[in-house]
């Protein structure tokens, strides 16, 4: 490996566990060796918030490997924290196993609370500062996302900016909601730290040209904030949606297994099918989902049993 | 007593999911009481089961006042509860996460809306609720801060404490937070355990549901035994946390409701593999114990005890 660079690997926080283990949540933090061409801007990759969400161990990986073959091009701080929720992501378990919680409605957390609201608070003590926290999702186990970053609406002046950098192919701009201030994202925008939520692939499943697609993206970004000097590659222009109707969801009128018609990322017009759903039991067609409007389909349901009112696809109105 | 189907869900292979209501008396909404909305909520159940045997006798003997009905929901999610799981079964979220609900959404804000639509219009709603930490409490009843809190009606339930307490980004989506924005004056009853059966503390909580029903005119009726406190109204804050350093095996060592002195141990925690004792949690005060860590084993810097 080369001098040029420095690679530290160190624990974020650390909890006992009852028997014969702690918790530790790690991050390698990459730097230049030499500090004079250290600009010392930083950028945070997150991951893992929700342990069957895995595009962003790829991204992870193969962000590393690029900055490791190119050591002298860095001039900024980068920190990767793959496992936000490492028991969750060993235990295929999407939220934090043992407490059945949602790791992204748990934020800024509590010095002095529970153990999940401890770790909270150190990760925002952590990422607080940082000049853009990239926070990687990959939908759930049920949908497939295009690379998407999505932008709680208070934020969007100073995000939208920043998400033309990276290379996704749509910026949802979305209504702010209660419940949404407690994930990572909202305490650390309301903190003056920059956050994006990034959206891609789907659950338990490593969807390579997204990932790479990503990579791209963030190098770009680290480009664009002075902490990468090396070539990047051009970025696609993201269809940015920020009307309050702009999206229209499908969800399923009947339970069943649901049997995509449509292509992920393609143009429908009215009265095209996104999907039928079917039983197989009688063999008879139980619902058939068409769109009531053209429009691009950027979420399509991968998993193939739906109960009644389940989101089976979304399409973004053109 | 009429029993019907309040909302129906139907399924591809499993019959179709029927939340059963139970309507006592007739006339104004008055009273709607909600039991289990998560699969591990079996106290919360039974305890319904009870209060519906109990309005079964009043309601026979004239005892309901005329022009008042009450509506009973004893389990919600029977989905979850009948394959033994806390959450919905195909994508693991919390009913009483999704209120209002949405009746065109995806399935658990359907159920919500379905549920909500009936219920949101009594006067007093009713709900039989669990923490998410496991642990045991004293019976209270946990309202929050709303603005619309009704902190007086809550002291007819005649229950040792009233807790109020401050309302968090996640709670706009409960029953209970929507309960009041809907203007039904709503309640949350804790009795001692969620995923065991305790029949006495239940047996206690119909009492008091009873007690304050009589007082707001819905029942008159003569209740025996049963509680009988003058409450005492605290906030979250008033509780007395003890938080334990170190993970392990944990024990309790007084019993929830014990009075303790300063300094008095509490629990302790031991090495799971050689015994010994890693750490005492002792009263930083004196104190009556109203919440206590129950499982086995603990993790560290977990609140094992509150005392009031
Ligand atoms: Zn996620």
């Amino acid at each position: 490996m080369s001098q040029e660079i420095i690679s530290q690997i160190s624990d974020v926080c650390q909890v006992k566990l009852p028997i014969g283990e702690s918790l530790k949540i790690k991050r390698n933090r990459l730097l230049p060796a030499d500090s004079a061409s250290n600009t010392n801007k930083r950028i945070c990759i997150v991951t893992g918030i929700h342990g069957d969400e895995l595009e962003g161990q790829y991204v992870c990986y193969e962000l590393i490997r690029r900055i490791r073959e190119n050591p002298e091009a860095l001039t900024g701080i980068v920190d990767v924290y793959p496992a936000m929720n490492p028991m969750g992501i060993d235990s295929v378990t999407r939220g934090i196993p043992g407490f059945d919680l949602d790791m992204n409605r748990i934020f800024p957390g509590s010095k002095d609370g529970a153990m999940t609201e401890y770790v909270a608070y150190k990760i925002i003590e952590e990422l607080s500062g940082a000049d853009l926290v990239v926070d990687i999702h990959a939908s759930n186990i049920y949908l497939t996302e295009i690379p998407q970053i999505r932008i709680n609406e208070l934020n969007e002046d100073t995000l939208v900016p920043l998400a033309r950098h990276m290379n996704v192919d749509f910026v949802w701009v979305h209504a702010s909601s209660t419940v949404l201030e407690s994930t990572l994202a909202y305490s650390l925008n309301s903190r003056a730290t920059p956050t994006l939520v990034v959206e891609a692939g789907v659950g338990m499943r490593i969807t390579k040209g997204y990932c790479e697609q990503l990579v791209d993206g963030l190098m770009n970004t680290m480009k664009e904030l002075g902490i990468w000097q090396g070539e990047v590659k051009p970025v696609r222009e993201p269809l940015v949606e920020n009307r309050t109707d702009g999206v229209v969801f499908f969800n399923a009128p009947k339970a069943g297994i649901f049997v995509p018609a449509a292509k992920h990322w393609t143009r429908l017009e009215k009265g095209d099918r996104v999907g039928n759903i079917v039983n197989p039991l009688t063999g008879d067609i139980l619902a058939e989902i068409v769109t009531p409007e053209k429009g691009i389909l950027f979420t399509i349901r991968e998993y193939p049993i739906v109960d009644e009112g389940s989101l089976v696809g979304r399409l973004l109105r053109i | 007593m009429n029993r019907k189907i309040i909302y129906e869900l139907n399924a591809l292979y499993r019959e179709p999911m029927q939340v059963t209501g139970y309507e006592f008396g007739e006339g104004e909404k008055s009273v709607c009481v909600v039991g289990s909305l998560r699969g591990n909520e079996i106290q919360q159940m039974f305890t319904c089961n009870k209060l519906i045997q109990r309005l079964k006798k009043l309601e026979q003997q004239n005892r309901i006042v005329e022009g008042k009905s009450i509506l009973v929901l004893p389990c919600v999610n029977t989905y979850s509860m009948n394959i033994g799981k806390r959450f919905w079964p195909t994508d693991n979220t919390d009913i009483n996460r999704m209120f209002p609900g949405y009746n065109e959404g995806e399935t658990t804000q359907r159920i919500a809306a379905g549920i909500f639509e009936v219920i949101k219009d009594y006067g007093i709603g009713i709900q039989f609720a669990s923490n998410y930490m496991s642990g045991r409490f004293l019976p209270h009843i946990r309202m929050m801060q709303t603005g619309f809190e009704d902190i007086e009606t809550a002291k007819k339930f005649e229950f040792p404490y009233v807790i109020r307490r401050n309302t968090r980004p996640f709670d706009t989506t409960t029953l209970n937070y929507n309960w009041q924005i809907w203007e039904t004056r709503a309640f949350s009853v804790y009795t001692t355990d969620t995923d065991e059966i305790d029949a006495k503390s239940a047996a206690d909580a119909v009492k008091g549901i009873e007690q304050m029903l009589n007082k707001e005119g819905i029942l008159h009726s003569s209740v025996n035994g049963g509680y009988h406190y003058n409450s005492r109204v605290l906030c979250d804050d008033n509780l007395l946390s003890v938080r334990c350093r170190e993970a392990g095996i944990y024990e309790n060592k007084v019993d929830i409701g014990e009075e303790v002195c300063k300094g008095q141990l509490l629990a302790e925690i031991t090495d799971p593999y050689e015994g010994m004792v890693l750490e005492q949690l002792v009263a930083p005060a004196d104190g009556t114990v109203f919440f206590q860590h129950k499982a086995p084993l603990i993790y560290a810097s977990t609140t094992a005890i509150k005392l009031v």
